[in-house]
């Protein structure tokens, strides 16, 4: 059986970096294992500009972001075979993947760390009513077959959901040549950064409906002909008589991402409410030795902090490896009123670091203070002038804030002002 | 007085100036560029790919070296439109010299190999 100190699938952003941190620390038997044919992930087709200020102060392109790691992973000869698919994990860490040249190969390491990236809800996934045909296609497979291959997949489009990725989409392929005729969305506000508002539907005057959603599609040639919207209540239900309909050939839908976790979730590691593994303050799930980062932890919507969760988890693991990440506690980290998640669920180890903790509020809200509290007594207190739900939440606190807590639990919430 | 969302930086703070181009709401100097920019002379940043002759299925992704005016924006995606490379490609090689006199040049930003 093959042997490896560190086994990384997925060759993203948040893979990339786990490699090289866990090289820079002293681990040298890594091997970083990609299903696709490059390294870099979604990045690849990320072709706009927007990436990169946190970590280089400078505004780059997905690629050009990419391969600035991509280029360390080769300068720090650091070992990754890419067109391998990992299909399965065990529980003592042997790693099954397959690819064209080695066939099925089996694999021991002493840690793994998960960097599988995300995939889009489906269509299925939000329950679409209307007919099933051709021309329904989530905005980052558009995305793909666009900026990778060439291929526009319409020319008469309307968008359901305003995250950044239907936003970014419906600037591509005006610029590309079709017809974006609108932007609809489920929620009283957009998900997407009001940069990408601006630059990618005002600048083209594509309308942006709120509270608004896909009432049915028709399409009974077998492609899109037609989608109707209609507005949504406070309840989120359809308001009868409000209708718009729309003569279109593609329906794209940006409605979501969900952390790719099936391996992971084979081995019954704790998941948490973001459907990713719950992890420890070294990103370590609740198998000792498996580690996780990135868009498959919980999803992200600025690479840079990719990039830095991925330098965790390999510092995690190598610290695993050379046997210093002893569990002298566990704390459980839970989110309280108005927080959906926060990350790490539970602390553990010694503390020698400060501790970030990520999360994300349940809505949009304005002035609000930022609770840490253990029991009654509160450790750490942030004044917040506004918070929304698309912008991940970092709050950095001492490490000697978090020794000798009343009980072994934080919870972090909101309170108005 | 005219209301902006600045788009310079993912921040997005939003921007107020009046007719003597006084700029409020911004976090940074760069914001207060941006909206004067934005009211007398309105420039873009472009992303798009070009073709790439040598691979079947293949495009490499490009940018404005610099933004463009926003009013040339599908004239210069004409101009991208027309051009075709061959792999390997370079980030930093250069598709098209000022495009259309506009002072931008059209970069590569993905190394193909
Ligand atoms: C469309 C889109 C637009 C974005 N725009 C911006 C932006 O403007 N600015 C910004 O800062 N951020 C942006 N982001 C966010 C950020 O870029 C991503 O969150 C980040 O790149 C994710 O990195 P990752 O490594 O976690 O995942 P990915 O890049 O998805 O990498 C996961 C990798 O794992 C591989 N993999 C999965 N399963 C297996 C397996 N079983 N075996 C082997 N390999 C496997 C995949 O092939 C993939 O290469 C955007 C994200 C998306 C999706
Ligand atoms: S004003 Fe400055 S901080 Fe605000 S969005 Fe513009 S560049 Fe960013």
């Amino acid at each position: 059986m093959e042997k490896r100190d560190l086994v990384i699938i997925g060759g993203g952003s948040a893979g990339m970096a786990a490699a090289i941190e866990a090289k820079k620390n002293g681990i040298d038997d890594i091997l970083i294992l990609e299903k696709d044919d490059v390294l870099g992930g979604i990045l690849n087709q990320c072709i706009h500009n927007g990436f990169g200020l946190t970590e280089f102060k400078e505004e780059l392109t997905g690629p050009e972001y990419l391969s600035r790691f991509a280029d360390q992973v080769e300068e720090l000869k650091i070992e990754y075979k890419l067109n391998s698919l990992v299909l399965d994990v065990s529980e003592n860490k042997v790693v099954t993947y397959s690819n064209p040249t080695d066939g099925v190969v089996v694999c021991e390491a002493k840690a793994i760390v998960f960097a599988t990236g995300c995939y889009e809800r489906s269509p299925g996934a939000i329950q679409l009513s209307g007919d099933r045909c051709a021309g329904i296609i989530t905005a980052g497979t558009a995305q793909k077959y666009l900026n990778i291959h060439g291929f526009l997949v319409g020319k008469r489009i309307v968008i359901l959901g305003s995250g950044d990725i239907g936003l970014i989409m419906a600037r591509r392929m005006t610029l590309e040549g079709a017809k974006v005729l609108c932007v609809s969305e489920l929620m009283p506000y957009s998900n997407g950064l009001n940069r990408n508002i601006a630059q990618c539907l005002n600048d083209y005057d594509i309308p942006l409906y709120l509270s608004r959603s896909v009432l049915r599609v028709e399409g009974k040639s077998g492609r899109v002909e037609k989608v109707v919207l209609a507005a949504v209540d406070d309840k989120l239900k359809f308001i009868p008589g409000t209708e718009m309909e729309f003569e279109c050939d593609t329906l794209l839908l940006s409605v979501g991402l969900v952390p790719y976790v099936s391996l992971l979730d084979k081995l019954h590691a704790e998941m948490s409410s973001t459907r990713g593994a719950k992890v420890n303050d070294q990103l370590m799930t609740s198998i000792p030795g498996l580690f996780a980062c990135g868009n498959c932890l919980h999803v992200h919507d600025v690479v840079d902090f990719v990039t830095d969760e991925g330098r965790d988890a390999g510092r995690g693991a190598a610290n695993y490896i050379k046997g210093l990440s002893n569990k002298s506690k566990h704390i459980e980290v839970k989110p309280g009123n108005g927080v959906s998640y926060v990350i790490p669920q539970f602390i553990e180890t010694d503390l020698n670091n400060d501790i970030t903790f990520k999360f994300r509020v349940r809505k949009p809200i304005k002035n609000v203070f930022v609770n840490f509290k253990s029991g009654e007594a509160l450790i750490h207190k942030v004044v917040k002038p506004v918070l929304i739900p698309s912008e991940m939440v970092m709050i950095k606190i001492n490490k000697d804030k978090l020794k000798d807590l009343p009980l072994s639990e934080i919870e972090v919430s909101l309170e108005e002002r | 007085m005219k209301e902006l969302t600045c788009i310079v930086c993912p921040r997005g703070c939003r921007l107020t100036i009046d007719d003597e181009l006084n700029v409020t709401g911004n976090s940074c100097p760069r914001g207060a560029q941006y909206a004067k920019d934005e009211l007398t002379n309105p420039k873009r940043m472009i992303t798009s790919f070009v073709r790439v002759k040598n691979r079947e299925n293949t495009v490499v992704s490009v940018k404005t070296s610099t933004s463009i005016p926003k009013g040339m924006i599908f004239d210069v995606m004409n101009e991208i439109d027309k051009v075709r490379v061959s792999a390997p490609t370079k980030i930093g090689d250069i598709a098209i010299k000022n495009v259309l006199n506009t002072g931008a040049d059209i970069i590569i930003t993905k190394n193909i190999k």
